[in-house]
């Protein structure tokens, strides 16, 4: 599953990033996200929900669905 | 000897201000860098061998990919391609003790470029209280390059790091990496498997930061206290902010009449008190609210709240076309549209980026308030509205007008004139601490001085000419017969279908310096002679229609009356292009704002 579709409180493992887009799998992966990471939805954002709070081991972070889209995770 | 130079890098939130200050004491040269108008914060310390230091502090960087304008003056600074701004002799590398796992492949990255390097494991205090256990001499030599544990804000915290600094500034330089350009993923692989092996004990995220999170970040609770906090923060701005503007606007008469003692009668007199003091007290007059706001700011920034109103607001933004970065410049721009609209360096996206600056002037600034103060209590009645007052409504709907304005141009621009994709976001959410008391001053100090000295140096300039203007040919007999009067009566045909007469027009003309400056010429126009705005109220009641009025106010709310704010705008989108772009869309939107309030209060009868 992707890692928008995590539901608030949810926990996964990432198994790989923007497989496709070069210029996002940079962004993402200078963040911090990579392979085996454990991340958590905390929740989304207010009116419609489009910007996402995920933590990234013990990091906070905010990116919006189609950004998320493109981290596949499997439930950890 | 000469000064060793040390470039301080790391990402966003990992404590690069505070360690320059920490380590600089604040006092900071700044400059730009070459061709680019990013500004250059360097300045010196001593090691404890004596040796001189020169630190750069450099914009927050995630990785070697660069994004921003900011982020690709930091990339260019540390790989060397900086043109004439010389290689560092070394990276000092800043990373949160906090969340080694995740950030340790920035140290690989900048490792491959061989350079000779520092890596510092920041915030040491705040990763042990949450139980985070690291071994350093095991990190040190999987590495290759001296790492030190230190927590930037406290003199002791840093002692560790000065005596590490010593040594690498007498280590020979090693030798540039093999060149294998090694994937990103596969540095990555690297640094978790350095994580594994030197973090010992790693308890999960900071639970004080999850329950702050549960209610700061949530979807309903989440936009009413950042509601509730920007209600104090504009709250603080104007009650507080009262007294000291009174002393200062005090300070300045007094000034101008001591001067007045002592410099005989004649132009250099009038030049003086009327045009120089006058001017720079018109600015610093704004200090005190502009101080009040930069506080809150950073108090907002240093403590991680600031990110997590991005995050809320950026659904909002998104739907403008923004970007929730955009909401801090926007924020900045309710004291002044100058540091806001140079805030906007973190903003990646050159399109996004201008049309911050772009739709910056429509926020109310500062300057826009002794205008409305005037109008106010002279033509709306204090008439109770329900729970509320009428005048504070009418300010109240000044405020919005603006705002509302600024979204739907925004909205507007992103369709057409800077259209584009709308940029990812991607942004960590610090853990949130209490700032450090001395950070925070030095900080604090910087901003508001390098205010005064930005606007201040340009208005000082211009109100030199303006004075001129209003002061000559010296046989005028009053101000209608000077050069700004005259140049009043050509504006006064083209303004009078909005409902201005030829004393506004009159007025507006040194109110292209500064909005406030408006509220003196008026002054001047109907001859009240010094700071009563009382007595100024009533001549404008007696002289003004209603529909004028509101026309007038209409007219500040979007006018580009300060020649400050086109300056700093034409530097930051480096174009005079867009500057007269921006320059024509404000005149005409005022015009018609204002119009529009002058017909429709003739035709309500008001």
């Amino acid at each position: 599953m992707k890692l928008h579709e995590l539901k608030a409180r949810q926990r996964a493992r990432i198994r790989s990033i923007a497989a496709g887009s070069e210029q996002m799998d940079v962004k993402l992966r200078e963040v911090g996200f990579s392979e085996g990471d454990e991340v958590e939805m905390v929740g989304a954002g207010p009116l419609g929900g489009r910007t996402l709070a995920v933590r990234l081991n013990r990091t906070l972070i905010a990116l919006r669905t189609s950004e998320a889209e493109l981290v596949e995770v499997e439930l950890a | 000897m000469t000064t060793f130079r040390l470039a301080l890098v790391g990402a966003p939130n990992s404590g690069k201000s505070t360690l320059f200050n920490g380590l600089t004491g604040g006092r900071a040269k700044v400059a730009n860098y070459a061709g680019v108008t990013v500004e250059r914060r360097s300045g010196h310390f001593l090691t404890p061998a004596g040796r001189d230091v020169e630190l750069i502090d450099l914009p927050g960087i995630y990785g070697l990919s660069a994004r921003s304008l900011d982020e690709r003056i930091a990339v260019d600074v540390i790989s060397g391609t900086a043109g004439t701004d010389a290689k560092p002799d070394a990276l000092l590398v800043l990373m949160d003790a906090a969340d080694l796992r995740t950030h340790l492949h920035l140290a690989l990255q900048l490792k491959s470029l061989g350079r000779p390097m520092l890596l510092v494991l920041n915030m040491i205090d705040l990763a042990s209280r949450d139980g985070v256990e690291i071994d350093v001499r095991r990190l040190e030599n999987l590495l290759g390059f001296p790492v030190v544990t230190a927590c930037a804000t406290r003199k002791a915290g840093r002692a560790a790091l000065l005596e590490r600094l010593d040594a690498l500034i007498g280590a020979p330089v090693p030798t540039a990496a093999s060149g294998d350009a090694t994937s990103l993923a596969a540095l990555q692989r690297s640094a978790r498997a350095m994580a594994r092996e030197v973090i010992v004990r790693e308890p999960p995220m900071n639970t004080v930061t999850r329950a702050i999170d549960g209610v700061a970040l949530h979807p309903w609770s989440g936009p009413l206290l950042l509601a509730a906090i920007l209600f104090l923060v504009f709250q603080a701005v104007f009650s507080w902010a009262e007294l000291p503007m009174t002393w200062i606007e005090n300070g300045f008469a007094t000034l101008g009449h001591a001067v007045a003692t002592h410099v005989p009668e004649g132009w250099l007199r009038n030049l003086l008190v009327d045009g120089i003091i006058a001017g720079i007290g018109s600015v610093i007059v704004f200090l005190p609210q502009i101080v009040i706001l930069f506080a809150f700011i950073l108090a907002l920034e240093a403590s991680g709240y600031m990110a997590r109103a991005a995050f809320l607001m950026d659904e909002m933004m998104l739907r403008v076309g923004l970007n929730g970065r955009a909401f801090i410049p926007l924020l900045s721009s309710f004291a002044c549209a100058i540091p806001g609209m140079m805030s906007t360096r973190t903003i990646e996206n050159e399109n996004d980026r201008l049309t911050t600056i772009l739709v910056a002037p429509l926020m109310t600034c500062s300057a826009r308030l002794p205008v409305y103060t005037l109008i106010i209590a002279a033509f709306i009645p204090p008439n109770a509205v329900g729970p509320f007052n009428l005048q504070g409504l009418v300010m109240f709907g000044l405020y919005l007008a603006g705002v509302v304005s600024a979204v739907a141009m925004a909205f507007l621009l992103k369709r057409t004139l800077t259209r584009g994709r709308p940029q990812p976001l991607l942004m960590e959410m610090p853990t949130y601490k209490l700032p450090d008391a001395r950070d925070f001053a030095i900080n604090l100090w910087l901003r508001a001085t390098s205010f005064v000295i930005r606007a201040g140096r340009f208005i000082f300039f211009v109100s030199i000419i303006l004075w001129f203007l209003a002061a000559f040919p010296s046989d005028a007999n009053g101000i209608r017969e000077t050069w700004a009067g005259m140049m009043g009566s050509w504006l006064e045909p083209l303004l009078r279908p909005i409902g201005f007469n030829l004393e506004i027009a009159i007025a507006l003309v040194p109110g292209f310096a500064a909005r406030e400056v408006a509220v003196g010429a008026l002054g001047t126009v109907y001859a009240i002679h010094g700071d009563d705005t009382t007595g100024l109220a009533k001549a404008l009641q007696g002289a003004w229609s209603l529909p004028t009025a509101l026309a007038f106010l209409a007219w500040y709310v979007y006018a580009p009356q300060c020649m400050a704010t086109l300056a700093v705008a034409r530097r930051e989108m480096n174009s005079w292009r867009w500057t007269a772009f921006m320059f024509i869309y404000l005149f005409a939107l005022a015009y018609v704002a204002a119009g529009l309030t002058y017909w429709t209060a003739v035709w309500l009868g008001l």
